[in-house]
């Protein structure tokens, strides 16, 4: 499986919870604290993000950046 | 007689008169100026203005477009004039009350352009025969507000070109919206007019306006809005300094007030009757003269303040319910009398008129020493 | 930098565009709009037209577009926004122009100036944002507001009787000769999104040509007019909205 990871700006989600939503690997939740604005932020609750951008493609924020493996490592881990 | 007669941008190529009328001389004028674009609406009695554009700019040069109303026309002035263009419009009393809300976008985003009324009577659709009713909706700002136009007030064809280019020497030194404040006879009528020569007025450098963002400077944004109300009151407070300057630029014209004991204050075609009336009445043996503003905004308040001490009163004429006159009454500040008359709907006073009213003044007011 | 500390050795796959401003949007949770911002700015970033696109607020929700998008931008007043594009674009032919502009702007108070300029062929980019309601306003029934809709002007739902109906101004505006490329939108799924993008994308390339305005609307939500939470609103959308505004192009050009 390819290995992913996002990084969320905690600071500017609103918690809408449309990435929680979009994402198919469910990785992502609700933070129980509260950001700068009084929000509860997203954040990555499963190690299991496969980087597919799904989540960002959604965030009205733009808070999100995605990451993913280079092909090369996979190769590697094969 | 003109007193500021450094303050006009025009130079003429040569010294060959044309007879044109007053709305196809100020829209010859207008290509000569280089203007970019106009857009506009027909309405009666300036319509040969955007007939003129529409025949001559696919031949010369510019952009013209009969908008689908004057909201629109307006609308489109503030895009153009912001993307920099060099951009007029014009309409008439009506007309001119549709583009209040865009004028006061446009005076508050601070962008360059010219509007020209044809008044005519009113109020409502009114009548198409000339009017000076537009009086305060020109120099009391016109839409929502704190803001004001600069505002000329032509009495010749000759002035209806000449205005023109002052209108845009004005309007892009001080990033500020200028009026044409015309009426429906000012724009029917046929004169002798020397054109202004083509190319006269230079391109002005407008580096604030949205041409598109190189990655060597911040965005451009042209608006009206500052939702925080500190914001706000500093462009309040820029707009007011800049008007404060711009009352260098003060226009009018003093016709045999040497010697005058009875000033007449007058503008615009009102300035035309009262000329004759000058003559009747000195005929008759009153010393009268008359000041004529040529802009309205600013208005020469510091030469009635000075006239005030040398007049026994004023007569302020105009084709309105007497509008200007309280202007003039603010600059007398009670030294002297003002009078006013004037006609409404269309009609225009007659020098005969005027030079009656000044007789019966004289008379009434136990003046006849003045004679 | 912290983001490589975290990502291991990881490769950027998506961040925000560099043509939107560092300005966090001041839209509410999940609002559809920051969306749309977004991917106009994404594909001004991937054309490299930054410097050559010009773009025109609204009054409405999106009344500060310019505070987000890093471009040369104009701010009309309400419903004016079209006729604003037209007077850029005729000012700078060579440049892309786009109007965003919502459902009040657009189809209330404005739709004069969005028949006109579709009519006469705008060679410019109108985004029409439908969320059925004055947003900004505080949540006032809109000319796309649905039958039945209740808002806080038709507390008791919109009937035709008292209000008329739900106005499907992109279906009028498809009819127009000047309407060159026509299509309907949302922002709701992942696939939406891709969907809208690709419009986007072929909205300024058409732009180019110089045959016809392009108008693509986005059915929008708004979680807080419609008193919903973000993923109710997307569900409501999909139920509501849809049957009455259907997706997909609407007009596409024949003269390929």
């Amino acid at each position: 499986m390819i290995r992913g990871t996002v990084v969320i700006e905690r600071d500017i989600c609103k918690g809408c919870e449309l990435c929680i939503a979009a994402c198919p690997q469910e990785s992502l939740g609700l933070s129980s604290s509260i950001n700068i604005n009084g929000y509860r932020f997203a954040e990555l609750i499963q190690d299991n993000c496969t980087g597919c951008v799904n989540c960002a493609l959604v965030c009205p924020d733009v808070a999100i950046t995605v990451y993913r493996q280079p092909k090369s490592a996979i190769k590697k881990a094969v | 007689m003109e007193q500021t007669k450094e303050k006009t941008g025009t130079s003429k190529s040569n010294n060959q008169a044309l007879l044109m009328k007053g709305n196809e001389a100020l829209a010859e004028a207008a290509i000569r100026a280089g203007i970019d674009a106009y857009f506009g609406y027909p309405i009666t009695p300036q319509s040969e203005i955007l007939e003129y554009f529409t025949a001559e700019m696919p031949k010369r040069h510019g952009i013209v477009l009969q908008a689908e109303s004057e909201l629109a026309a307006i609308n489109m002035i503030y895009g153009a004039a912001g993307a920099g263009g060099r951009v007029m419009t014009s309409s008439s009393s009506p007309g001119i009350s549709l583009m209040q809300e865009g004028i006061s976008y446009i005076a508050s985003a601070q962008l360059p352009c010219l509007i020209v009324n044809v008044n005519r009577g009113g109020p409502g659709l009114g009548t198409i025969q000339p009017s000076q009713g537009d009086y305060f909706q020109a120099t009391k700002g016109g839409g929502h507000g704190d803001y004001h136009l600069i505002v000329l007030a032509p009495a010749s064809v000759q002035e209806m070109a000449d205005f023109v280019f002052d209108a845009f020497r004005l309007a892009e030194k001080y990033r500020c919206p200028a009026m044409i404040l015309a009426d429906g006879a000012l724009g029917q009528m046929m004169e002798k007019v020397v054109l202004p020569e083509e190319g006269s007025l230079p391109k002005t450098e407008k580096p604030w306006a949205t041409v598109g963002k190189p990655a060597t400077r911040e965005r451009n944004i042209i608006t009206s809005l500052f939702i925080d109300p500190e914001k706000m009151e500093g462009i309040n407070k820029q707009l007011q300094g800049k008007y404060k300057l711009i009352e260098d630029e003060v226009r009018f014209e003093e016709i045999a007030l040497d010697d005058a004991e009875i000033a007449l204050v007058a503008f615009g075609l009102s300035a035309r009757v009262c000329q004759k009336a000058v003559d009747i009445s000195r005929e008759k043996g009153f010393r009268v003269g008359l000041l004529r503003p040529i802009t309205l905004y600013p208005f020469p308040k510091q030469a009635i303040s000075n006239l005030a001490d040398k007049v026994n009163f004023f007569l302020v004429v105009e084709m309105n319910a007497g509008q200007m006159v309280e202007d003039v009454e603010l600059a007398v500040k009670g030294k002297r009398p003002v009078y006013f008359t004037g006609r409404m709907g269309g009609m225009i006073p007659t020098p005969e008129d005027v030079a009656a009213e000044i007789e019966k003044l004289v008379h009434s007011l136990s003046l006849s020493e003045v004679k | 930098m912290q983001e490589e500390v975290l990502t291991n050795g990881y490769e950027l796959v998506y961040k925000k565009p560099s043509t939107l401003t560092s300005k966090p949007f001041h839209y509410c949770p999940g609002c559809g709009h920051s969306v749309v911002h977004r991917l106009l700015m994404e594909v001004v970033e991937e054309k490299g037209i930054q410097e050559s696109t010009i773009g025109v607020a609204p009054v409405g929700c999106s009344v500060f577009a310019y505070d987000y998008m890093d471009i040369d931008m104009q701010e009309a007043a309400h419903g004016r926004a079209s006729a604003v594009a037209t007077g850029v674009k005729r000012i700078h032919p060579d440049k892309y122009v786009f109007s965003y502009q919502g459902d009040g702007d657009l189809a209330a108070i404005g739709t004069a100036e969005t028949i006109h300029t579709v009519n006469r062929g705008e060679n410019i980019l109108v985004v029409f944002i439908n969320n059925a309601i004055y947003g900004m306003t505080g949540g006032q029934m809109a000319p796309t507001t649905l039958l039945k809709q209740v808002t806080s002007t038709t507390p008791y739902g919109r009937t035709h009787e008292q209000m008329g109906y739900p106005l499907r101004i992109t279906e009028l505006l498809a009819q127009l000769p000047g309407a060159y490329y026509v299509s309907r939108h949302a922002v709701h799924t992942v696939n939406a999104v891709r969907k809208l993008k690709k419009a986007i994308e072929k909205s300024f390339d058409y732009q180019k040509l110089n045959r016809g305005t392009c108008f693509i609307e986005v059915v929008s939500n708004c979680p807080s007019g419609w008193k919903m939470t973000p993923l109710e609103s997307n569900k409501w959308l999909e139920e509501n909205m849809f049957p009455s505004y259907p997706l997909g192009d609407i007009k596409v050009p024949k003269d390929k």
